[in-house]
């Protein structure tokens, strides 16, 4: 029998990022705003955190508006057309539907339709994901450009008065568009992920439990901080929650439905400093370079101590320009690389066409680092 | 395996590098966050670079437990044991 011979999409050999856009909205959380939610203050959380302010989005806009506006911008600084797009790639966990995706949603009113497009759960490593597969699809000929977008509303998904991780975060979207290049633009991805690690971030409860609070606030209480909290079972913490409910006051009996993000924060920070520095040095060695080579790094904004810690880990020369957006932006999960980076090319438009270190890393445990040539 | 003096005098090295202080201000006696000023971020990146230096490993819930420098030199030294 004669088979015949499949057509193959021919390959890419080289990418790069050929724009890049942002969005940042324009409500803005001052460290005396956080101290009304909770005890602390201005100067304990630079200190610790490095952060001065964060941008929050307005109620009226959503996850998709943002990630429209970060789109519009790197098509255009690309100099590509939406309907040029072969995918549309959004990495977010804070989209507030399960489905259809934001992507779909943004790649409609890009005027993208019908390019593939779907949604990434990688926290804060999502955006590094993202490029790993841009770059992989537009190599492997699947797709000739690929829109790649971090957005987040993580102000949707946070209790202001929780002590962990709320104060640090912040909205935002940055957006890239990926194409073929003459010239490599896009080194090897070392991303992974630990799941052994999957409550050191992540939400308080799932939707499931949600829901089953809503019908029945007292049995579902009680079910989840048993399960949550096996060592906290019915002390001071479940009772507090049981008794919130029972005065039924519609504000406390919300929050308590609401999942809401919290970290390990010890955790976390251990393992930021110690493996990921590890991974970025892997992302180096991949890519054939060293830290000499670098004009920037662009490390994910969790926690200014984070990035300061990683500078020193990998023994970067003080000519590399270092990314920090966070005093500003906060913690903004899947936008902070493309936002930093944005900020980075607008303060330092000479590092354009320079190699930068990228490196994301968040709840999953997930994490994933490049070296990009800078659009 | 390091002496105790010598656990202290890296210990000592790395609390530097991290905050400033001078070495001979961590001693035994002292107590990291009270006496040193060392908040609970600084504490991690010391015992990062603690487990580093004199390749033990110090699990996250342990380091509530090492409340002075004399602490921490008695767990490393244990566990390079």
């Amino acid at each position: 029998m004669s088979v015949p011979v499949l057509k193959q999409a021919p390959v890419n050999p080289n990418t790069r990022i050929l724009g890049l856009g942002a969005y940042r909205p324009d409500v803005i959380v001052t460290n005396d705003d956080v101290c009304q939610w909770i005890d602390s203050s201005d100067e304990w959380i630079r200190q610790r955190t490095g952060i001065v302010t964060r941008h929050r989005a307005a109620a009226d806009v959503s996850v998709i508006d943002m990630a429209e506006g970060a789109a519009r911008e790197a098509l255009q600084k690309a100099g590509i057309d939406a309907s040029q797009l072969g995918a549309v790639i959004v990495s977010t966990v804070t989209h507030p539907y399960a489905t259809p995706s934001a992507a779909a949603s943004l790649a409609d009113r890009i005027g993208a339709t019908p390019a593939p497009a779907f949604d990434i759960s990688a926290a804060c490593a999502g955006y590094c994901y993202g490029i790993a597969q841009g770059d992989a699809l537009v190599r492997s000929g699947a797709a000739e450009y690929v829109l790649v977008v971090g957005a987040e509303k993580l102000s949707d998904v946070i209790d202001n008065t929780e002590r962990t991780i709320s104060f640090l975060l912040g909205d935002g979207a940055g957006a890239v568009v990926i194409g073929p290049s003459d010239t490599p633009g896009i080194g090897p991805s070392v991303w992974g992920s630990d799941g052994s690690k999957w409550d050191a971030i992540g939400m308080t409860h799932s939707l499931n439990e949600a829901r089953d609070q809503a019908l029945d606030p007292q049995g579902l209480t009680s079910r989840v901080n048993s399960q949550r909290n096996p060592a906290h079972g019915n002390t001071a913490h479940g009772s507090a929650t049981l008794t919130a409910l029972n005065t039924a006051e519609a504000a406390v009996t919300e929050a308590a439905i609401w999942p809401t993000l919290r970290q390990d924060g010890q955790t976390v920070f251990r393992w930021a400093v110690w493996e990921m520095a590890k991974v970025a040095q892997q992302a180096l060695d991949a890519a054939g370079v060293t830290a000499d080579d670098l004009v920037a790094f662009v490390p994910h904004q969790a926690n200014m101590r984070i990035i300061d810690e990683m500078v020193k880990k990998l023994k970067l020369p003080e000519t590399v320009t270092v990314a920090r957006d966070i005093a500003e932006a906060g913690n903004t999960s899947a936008a902070s690389i493309p936002l930093a980076t944005h900020r980075l090319l607008k303060e330092n438009p000479a590092l354009s066409g320079g190699l930068a270190l990228q490196i994301g890393f968040g709840a999953g445990l997930v994490f994933g680092a490049q070296v990009i040539v800078l659009p | 395996m390091a002496s105790n003096e010598e656990i202290l005098a890296g210990l000592a090295e790395i609390v530097n590098e991290e905050t400033g202080l001078a070495t001979e201000a961590v001693e035994l006696d002292k107590s990291f966050t009270e006496d040193l000023d060392i908040d609970s971020i600084s504490m991690m990146t010391i015992v990062v670079n603690a487990e580093e230096k004199f390749g033990v490993r110090i699990p996250d819930e342990e380091v509530k437990n090492l409340k002075t420098v004399g602490d921490a030199v008695s767990f490393i030294s244990n566990a390079q044991a």
